[in-house]
């Protein structure tokens, strides 16, 4: 068991996802920052797809009932065990009754700390994910709440510490999407051009950018798309011309025209940009279209 | 197209077939030029098919499949009749904005609820919340407008109207549709072995409760 002594500014328990629920409107949500999500899980010797804490900024503090191991991998920022220092992309023991906390952040925005058995609410249509759109899946995290854990795999931790470093240079590539064709050759050599600004509006649903207006061919003005299924990473334009880089929270379906989709990397990438910070889009290809 | 054969997509029926994109790494977006090609669109291999208004999403597994394959493999087959539900949904018809919708379409509001409650809605894609099904179908004098400003609060179960659609607020949730009534049914539920009550492609009936 694991006690949540203090969620900090926020934290939920995710997965790989929710799978095959789309058709009537529940997402598939999971860990923002996928590939670090996955990195905490193989450092305690769990498979990818157990659970672990996706927690937003510094605060969160936890305390192990029980001896174990435990990761803390994405963002870069202090990390204490039993109020001293402890490296971030390493298993380190929790012995009974010690606490873990996380500091705030210096780089990134969002920590993953995966417990050696994983953690084992119990699922809600297939995962243990918190959908913030959709509301379904385990709570966010609480004071006081009881996180039970899981039987433990194999031998556990081989390695002493991922060489890995901080979240890299918000640049994010992206290919173009179904509706690129919407907009205009100017439009997609702007949003190529532009250092977009991150709104605080910014969360797991999508991460909001504001800079100049993409246009739309003068046949597509004022034109309304058909609502249309939406995937993670797609880069949705609304009239008011800002942007939304879909998140793992994303609305099944959406009616504002998708003219790019950011790449797995690149979506990793958007769990650690924090309001205020500007973002560049690269494109994969050399092809508008 | 009522037969199973593989048709290859792309060169489906008299028209022109339908528009194939990758949509990300794990996807790809076709969109229908009869959107009604939706309800028998097959696609071998695919994980999960998501529909939307006049599109189908199709997601994969491209450790396991290759676009280009998927799409040699896709077809048109048979309508999927055979899942098709129908549902009987009781309504009490006393939304908050059930008169200005009917002063505002030139009707009674004894005549808004004959015509509301007169058709068969077919449920067309889902999305905005779990559970929560665009019906088509409505009576074209029914067609109005979202509110110009949503409400933070619709309760569950509130029956409502926003342009050609109507629909049913599966959950509390802020929403800017009209609403004209509300039912007791449950839409959605996590914890069912069905989760959602209405999936695309099922007809949906509105039953007077007086």
């Amino acid at each position: 068991m694991i006690v949540v002594e203090s969620p900090g500014l926020f934290a939920s328990v995710q997965d790989t996802g929710r799978v095959g629920w789309s058709e009537v409107g529940v997402g598939r949500s999971g860990a923002f920052d996928t590939g670090a999500a996955g990195l905490a899980d193989r450092l305690v010797g769990n498979a990818e797809s157990a659970a672990v804490i996706e927690a937003v900024g510094g605060g969160l503090r936890l305390r192990a009932a029980d001896r174990t191991v435990v990761a803390v991998t994405g963002a870069h920022g202090p990390l204490t065990v039993a109020g001293r220092p402890a490296p971030r992309n390493a298993p380190v023991t929790l012995s009974t009754d010690d606490t873990l906390e996380l500091g705030p952040p210096t780089v990134g925005l969002r920590s993953y700390i995966a417990v050696r058995g994983g953690i084992a609410v119990p699922a809600v249509l297939g995962s243990r994910s918190w959908d913030s759109l959709g509301r379904v899946g385990p709570d966010p995290l609480e004071i006081g709440d009881w996180l039970p854990v899981g039987a433990p795999r194999g031998n556990g931790p081989l390695v002493e510490v991922a060489p890995v470093g901080p979240p890299g240079p918000a640049v994010l590539d992206v290919a173009a999407a179904p509706r690129r064709g919407w907009f205009t050759d100017a439009a997609w050599q702007t949003l190529l051009d532009t250092a977009w600004l991150v709104l605080p509006t910014s969360d797991r649903v999508g991460i909001r950018l504001a800079g100049p207006v993409l246009d739309r061919h003068d046949d597509r003005r004022g034109a309304e798309l058909a609502p249309e299924p939406m995937v993670r990473g797609a880069i949705q334009v609304p009239p008011d011309g800002r942007p939304i880089i879909l998140g793992p929270d994303h609305p099944t379906t959406g009616g504002y025209p998708v003219i790019a989709v950011v790449d797995v990397a690149g979506v990793a990438r958007c769990a650690h940009l924090v309001p205020g910070e500007t973002v560049r889009l690269r494109a994969i290809l050399d092809a508008g279209r | 197209m009522t037969s199973d054969a593989a048709v290859p997509a792309g060169s489906t029926g008299d028209g022109p077939g339908p528009v194939w994109w990758r949509f990300g790494h794990d996807a790809i977006l076709v969109e229908f030029t009869d959107a009604a090609d939706r309800w028998a669109f097959r696609c071998p291999g695919a994980d999960e098919l998501v529909v939307g208004a006049r599109t189908v999403l199709v997601r994969y597994d491209p450790g396991r499949h290759h676009p280009a394959d998927l799409m040699a493999g896709a077809h048109l087959g048979a309508e999927r009749t055979g899942n098709v539900r129908t549902h009987t949904v009781p309504v009490v018809y006393d939304g908050p904005d059930l008169t200005a919708v009917a002063s505002a379409r030139g009707l009674s509001t004894g005549e808004l609820i004959a015509r509301h409650s007169a058709v068969t809605y077919r449920a067309e894609f889902c999305g905005f919340a779990p559970g929560f099904a665009y019906l088509s179908g409505l009576d074209p004098v029914l067609h109005h407008p979202r509110l110009m400003t949503p409400r933070t609060r619709v309760p569950r179960g509130a029956v409502a109207v926003a342009d050609s659609y109507c629909a049913v607020y599966p959950t509390d949730s802020p929403g800017g549709w009209n609403l004209l009534g509300r039912t007791t049914e449950h839409l959605f539920d996590a914890t069912a072995p069905r989760p959602a009550l209405i999936s695309p492609g099922d007809l949906v009936r509105f039953e007077v409760v007086t």
